[in-house]
């Protein structure tokens, strides 16, 4: 094998590797490797990685057949409409579908049925903001009816998830997070439970003169 | 002797490429589907199916939320709906649209039926699965996996 020969196969292994980073989109500690020890990229010190919890999504929504739950062995994969295509032209967000789902519908910008088959069908709109104090100091809730009614009637909330009166619901953020109240929908379907969202919810700044309440522990051993 | 050593050279280096081609497209095979797709394979592996996939984004473009889950009874509970192709064909469920009336029919098996095998029934993407361990990547199975 001449000198020619072996640059030949050098670049042919460069560009293979090339291929597989814009294949991967990142690069995990590649490491290069023997032929005899598996390459375990991504399981090699993964507690120890720079901001291990913080999972960004890398290329949302993808089509069906790069987005890892569906089988690309199964041709009718391939005639799944991709997202992407659908969102065309809608007002745009940074979680959950990327898509604000609201702001499109009032835009008109989507028209879904409220009615199986009549698509001339009203929905039935509540305009009724509900506020709701917290303890914490982060703003208090307003919950608008308005947007929810737009979406769905009133026995998919009331009175299995909310019961309708006053003072009758306890909601706190772990429960939302495991699922329950708000938590039905948001962080599953609905806009999602993130940093960027909190202020959706939470959106009626505290009272000027409002001041966190001292624990009770606080209170009983006052800290000087 | 020096042919041998370059080729053994070329072969080694081809053997690199080819190996970190695989190795990089193993760590790309992260689950990226859409917010809000649920997987529900609560019969389909048992029956030798592939499990469904279903995208609420795609019908929430053409129906509103009160459409399946008031009028048609579907829960607010991936997997918890309990729904099998005989009650679809006598038009409960999913079956209420895709009779190839309102929606194409059951017939398009591979349609719904899409999701990789041995894909556990779970909402993709849901603040509770990025909280823990993905659903449908079990513990069990990637200490299996590496044995």
């Amino acid at each position: 094998m001449n000198h020619k020969n072996k640059i030949m196969m050098l670049l042919s292994s460069a560009a293979l590797a090339v291929f597989a980073v814009l294949q991967a989109g990142q690069v995990v500690a590649a490491g290069a490797a023997g032929a005899d020890k598996p390459l375990m990229l991504a399981e090699v010190s993964a507690a120890n990685i720079f901001n291990r919890n913080l999972k960004k999504q890398k290329n949302p929504n993808a089509p069906p057949w790069e987005d890892g739950i569906h089988d690309t062995t199964n041709e009718a994969t391939f005639n799944l409409q991709p997202p992407l295509e659908a969102y065309k032209g809608l007002p745009k967000t940074s979680f959950g579908n990327h898509v604000d789902w609201v702001k499109a519908l009032d835009q008109g910008l989507i028209k879904p049925r409220w009615d199986r088959l009549d698509s001339n069908e009203e929905p039935f709109v509540m305009d009724l903001d509900i506020v709701r104090p917290v303890k914490a100091s982060v703003p208090d809730v307003v919950f608008p009816h308005r947007q929810h009614t737009e979406w769905l009637f009133c026995s998919n909330c009331h009175p299995a998830i909310f019961i309708p009166q006053k003072g009758a619901n306890q909601i706190n953020m772990s429960a939302i997070l495991l699922g329950k109240k708000c938590g039905v929908c948001h962080g599953k379907v609905s806009f999602p439970i993130e940093t960027k969202t909190c202020k959706k919810c939470h959106s009626k700044p505290k009272p000027a003169d409002w001041k966190p309440p001292l624990s009770e522990a606080t209170l009983k051993n006052p800290w000087k | 002797m020096a042919l041998k050593n370059e080729r053994d050279f070329a072969f080694k280096s081809l053997l690199l490429g080819v190996l970190l081609t695989l190795g990089l497209m193993g760590v790309s095979q992260q689950s990226k589907a859409e917010y809000a797709d649920v997987v529900i394979n609560n019969y389909a592996d048992a029956a030798g199916m592939r499990p469904a996939v279903f995208p609420h984004w795609f019908h929430r473009i053409r129906f509103r939320c009160k459409v399946c889950h008031a009028d048609l009874g579907f829960k607010f509970k991936a997997g918890g709906n309990k729904i099998t192709m005989a009650k679809i064909i006598d038009g409960q469920f999913c079956g209420a649209c895709h009779n190839g009336e309102v929606a194409w029919s059951v017939e398009n098996c591979a349609m719904c039926h899409s999701g990789i095998p041995g894909t556990p029934t779970h909402f993709h993407g849901s603040t509770l699965q990025r909280l823990v361990a993905p659903a449908y990547k079990p513990l069990d199975a990637k200490k299996a996996s590496k044995k």
